[in-house]
């Protein structure tokens, strides 16, 4: 299996980095091999590259003459903020630039009046919410890494949460970009207002991956704390009531906060990590939060009870204090590192599929979980329909990682075929650029470059990720007969 | 009711699926190097500029549901489909469309929905058009029908270019389908009238905006600032009390937010030009001349004024947002010829080269956007 999917000739220029020292100060370059080995991966550390330099300016002007640099000079750049990111969209390139948004750590203004923040890239998530605390306020998106990753990743990776249902992902949080463009110009997306003149780039910038721009400020929405929040937990003694109990939640017209569904390795995993209580012999189990007003909770607590009773539910238990609350999600916030804990190490898919599917998909898992003899633990934000299986492997035993990757791959076309897609919050990145070729044909794939080429004719930054090219989609279409269909016929083989 | 359709390659014999028909008559003006005027019910045509075009690409008989399930929150229809007829089929199944938008006509279809991108007065509180998509069937400028996005809530694989459709007035591609995130309608609501003047209407919405109430709609007119909201009866005696106010009745109400929606008030049909004002929403009340309408919790601004659309640009965008002039006679247009605010230089180069990606041959919709493409 190709590690690092980058096609490019590579053109290693040491000379760069002594021109970068010449424009940013001393501290804000880093060359030597120790230095350099922090930044080899994100997230997903099985994939790993050195870049030639990294730089982390401190002011939007440093990066400017970074961009402007490496445009003249023809080097690729790939931005990075905290390094959380799950599909490597931060790997770096040997003969690169790393741009790290690190030192962009300042939260610039909370306006409460106008219920919005204007911080800088590199705060982190769970620091926005914390500042706006004090004002009644909290920033809506929280993915499990909001208290390491940075509200500028957010943005490029188009980030979700648990609690997306109702409030929505990245897209729906933001108002406003300032963006570095491949040749250092300053520009803006967005507005102070609900809209923005022209075409919505605001929209087409979030979830681009570094490809189009890089983020230097971001103003997002704030929104009013919930007067109460209440969270009920289900246990299910087949998965497939589970899944029927979420559709009648959705049916009857409730909106849950969040709506979040486990299986029996992922509760036993996260209950033996912190103890929240979780059934251990439930075969899934539903954490469902409900907020608004006093008065509306309470309905609706008494409601949702009812429907997952009907549903077939053998214990429903509802918080009883904040204390309790924050347990039950504790449990399902560390599902990853509890997999982690009972597994050497575990690859998280992040597919996305039509709530009906859930069940058939749960099976066609377990089937492939067989086949291939890995385990695999699944959490699922079921109210959307963002399903997160966990497979269980060990790297060191030769074979198990790309078997690993492999399962994953079927995972995720699976998801496909059954009407979603490939990836719902966590990026294509480098990992999911193969299953890309499934979602997409070789037209759709041209427009998408053709798209980028207007943002980045030279193909500088973060090159290699997130859309495949139609080269590499031929390849592994020639190793991979989809449906008995040879993937982009048209496309020439060599 | 429409049953489950799980199928999911739309049927391109379906009689009422122009699919085929439609990418003919695009590869044929290709060849022609003429470029299409896109239109759906013809409602919004006035939005925009005119479009320098005089070949019609009519999208209206390209219609109906491919898919709706009311348990997947979603719904999925070819851009033709009256507005109207999908609004019907939700409400059947106590579902909505979240961004109420507004229709100017009874053919309003749900293509030109998104292609003009206007939200209706609930848009501060359920989300935008572009919020709602989900993901989108289009013809591009090389006659290519291309899918991107999806079905599902959540979707970051490739770029969005769904919902950078959203808005575009037809420039980048011709919408076939369009799949939308739809929401519960809520069982109960209310809207609560108080008469105060704009200024002190503008300081209420925001203290509003600040309560974590179930809002659907604020809106100041003539002299009264309306609320309304929606929940359970117990949720809304609650929010009746905080708030204050007389409630409409039901049918007063409806009423009332429709010809807000619709533009049928008074306000909306004096022939002086009719401007949008979108800033933030808690911008003090700007001293203009003329008539307003004050919408979205502040953030909407609607004048009824001759200020000289260069000072009324100026105004929006020191308020933090941007000026449209939206119903206007020809006499009327500022002098650069656009009725959307300019773009710095540098955004105004790369929303050119996106068009360029999408239409290299500026085959659809020449100048409804902006003058020069």
């Amino acid at each position: 299996m190709q590690r690092i999917p980058d096609e490019r000739v590579l053109q290693p220029r040491p000379e760069i980095i002594d021109r970068l020292r010449a424009i940013l100060p001393e501290h804000c370059v880093l060359a030597s091999p120790v230095e350099l080995a922090a930044y080899e991966c994100d997230g997903l550390p099985a994939f790993r590259q050195r870049p030639m330099v990294v730089v982390l300016p401190e002011r939007i002007e440093q990066v400017q003459a970074v961009m402007r640099l490496c445009h003249a000079e023809q080097v690729p750049v790939v931005a990075r903020g905290a390094g959380t990111g799950l599909s490597g969209g931060a790997l770096p390139l040997s003969d690169g630039v790393l741009l790290s948004l690190a030192k962009f750590n300042q939260i610039l203004e909370i306006d409460a009046d106008n219920l919005r923040a204007r911080v800088q890239p590199g705060v982190r998530n769970l620091a926005i919410s914390e500042a706006a605390a004090p004002h009644g306020l909290y920033y809506a998106p929280d993915p499990s890494s909001q208290i390491a990753c940075s509200i500028g990743g957010n943005v490029a990776e188009n980030s979700g949460g648990v609690h997306c249902l109702k409030y929505g992902l990245t897209v729906h949080n933001i108002q406003h970009l300032k963006l570095v463009s491949v040749a250092g110009e300053l520009f803006e997306v967005g507005s102070e207002a609900l809209d923005a003149p022209g075409f919505d780039l605001l929209a087409l910038m979030t979830g681009s991956e570094g490809m189009l721009g890089i983020i230097v400020e971001v103003t997002v929405k704030l929104l009013p704390r919930p007067e109460r929040a209440q969270v009920l937990l289900a246990a299910f003694a087949d998965v497939a009531s589970a899944g029927a109990a979420v559709a009648d939640i959705i049916a009857a017209g409730v909106t849950p906060a969040g709506l979040e569904m486990m299986d029996n390795p992922a509760i036993c995993a996260a209950e033996d990590f912190v103890h929240a209580g979780y059934p251990r012999d439930a075969a899934a189990i539903l954490i469902c939060e409900l907020d608004g007003t006093n008065a509306e909770v309470s309905m609706e607590v008494l409601r949702v009870r009812e429907l997952l009773l009907a549903a077939g539910a053998t214990q429903v238990r509802t918080a009883k204090d904040e204390a309790e609350r924050t347990l039950f999600w504790k449990g399902r916030k560390s599902a990853f590192p509890a997999a982690g804990r009972i597994s050497p190490d575990y690859y998280c898919m992040d597919g996305t599929i039509p709530r009906r599917e859930l069940a058939h998909v749960l099976t066609r898992i377990d089937e492939l979980s067989q086949a291939y003899g890995l385990g695999v633990a699944n959490v699922f934000h079921a109210g959307d329909g963002n399903l997160h299986p966990l497979i269980l492997y060990d790297a060191n035993i030769p074979g198990e990682l790309e078997k690993a990757e492999a399962f994953g791959g079927d995972i995720l076309e699976l998801c496909v075929e059954v009407g979603g897609t490939v990836t719902g919050e966590h990026g294509v990145g480098v990992e999911k650029l193969n299953q890309m070729c499934v979602q997409f044909n070789a037209e759709e794939l041209a427009q998408f470059h053709a798209l980028k080429a207007a943002f980045d004719p030279d193909g500088l930054l973060n090159p290699g990720k997130a859309v495949p090219t139609l080269h590499r989609c031929a390849e592994f279409g020639a190793m991979h007969v989809h449906k008995g269909e040879l993937p982009f016929p048209d496309l020439p083989r060599f | 009711m429409v049953q489950a359709q799980q199928e999911v390659a739309p049927s391109l014999n379906h009689p009422q699926d122009q699919q085929l028909a439609l990418v003919e008559q695009v590869q044929a003006a290709l060849a022609r190097q003429t470029p299409l005027h896109i239109q759906g019910g013809g409602s919004k045509a006035f939005y925009g500029l005119p479009v320098q075009a005089e070949d019609r690409l009519e999208l209206s008989p390209h219609r109906g549901v491919i898919a709706y399930e009311a348990s997947e929150l979603a719904i999925t229809v070819r851009a033709g489909t009256r507005l109207a007829e999908v609004q019907a089929l939700l409400a059947a199944q106590e579902q909505q469309l979240p961004f109420e938008p507004p229709h100017f006509g009874a053919n309003a279809t749900i293509g030109g929905a998104v292609a003009c991108g206007l939200s209706g007065p609930s848009r501060p509180y359920l989300g935008s058009v572009r919020d709602a998509v989900l993901g989108v069937k289009l013809i591009n400028g090389r006659g290519q029908v291309l899918s991107f996005g999806g079905r599902v809530m959540k979707n970051v694989a490739g770029y969005d270019v769904s919902r950078l459709m959203v808005g575009a007035l037809g420039t980048l591609g011709v919408l076939l389908e369009v799949s939308l995130k739809v929401v519960p309608r809520p069982k109960v609501r209310v809207t609560l009238v108080q008469t105060c003047g704009p200024q002190e209407a503008i300081a209420r919405m925001r203290h509003w905006a600040r309560l974590p109430l179930s809002f659907t709609g604020s809106a100041w007119e003539s002299g009264r600032l309306y609320a309304r909201l929606c929940g359970s009866e117990e949720a809304l005696a609650e929010a009746t009390a905080r708030i204050g106010g007389e409630p409409l009745s039901e049918e007063a109400a409806g009423r009332f937010w429709r010809d807000l929606r619709e533009h049928r008030q008074r306000f909306f049909q004096s022939p002086e030009p009719l401007w949008r004002l979108s800033v933030a929403p808690a911008t003090p009340l700007l001293e203009l001349r003329g008539e307003q309408v004050i919408e979205w919790g502040g953030a909407l601004r609607w004048y009824k004024t001759s200020v000289a659309p260069d000072e009324l640009r100026v105004i929006a965008r020191r308020a933090g947002g941007h000026a449209t002039l939206f119903h206007y006679d020809a006499s009327q247009l500022p002098h650069d010829g656009n009725v959307f605010a300019p773009l710095d230089p540098t955004t105004m180069r790369l929303t050119a080269a996106v068009k360029q990606a999408f239409d290299p041959s500026g085959m659809f919709n020449p100048g409804h956007l902006y003058r020069d493409f």
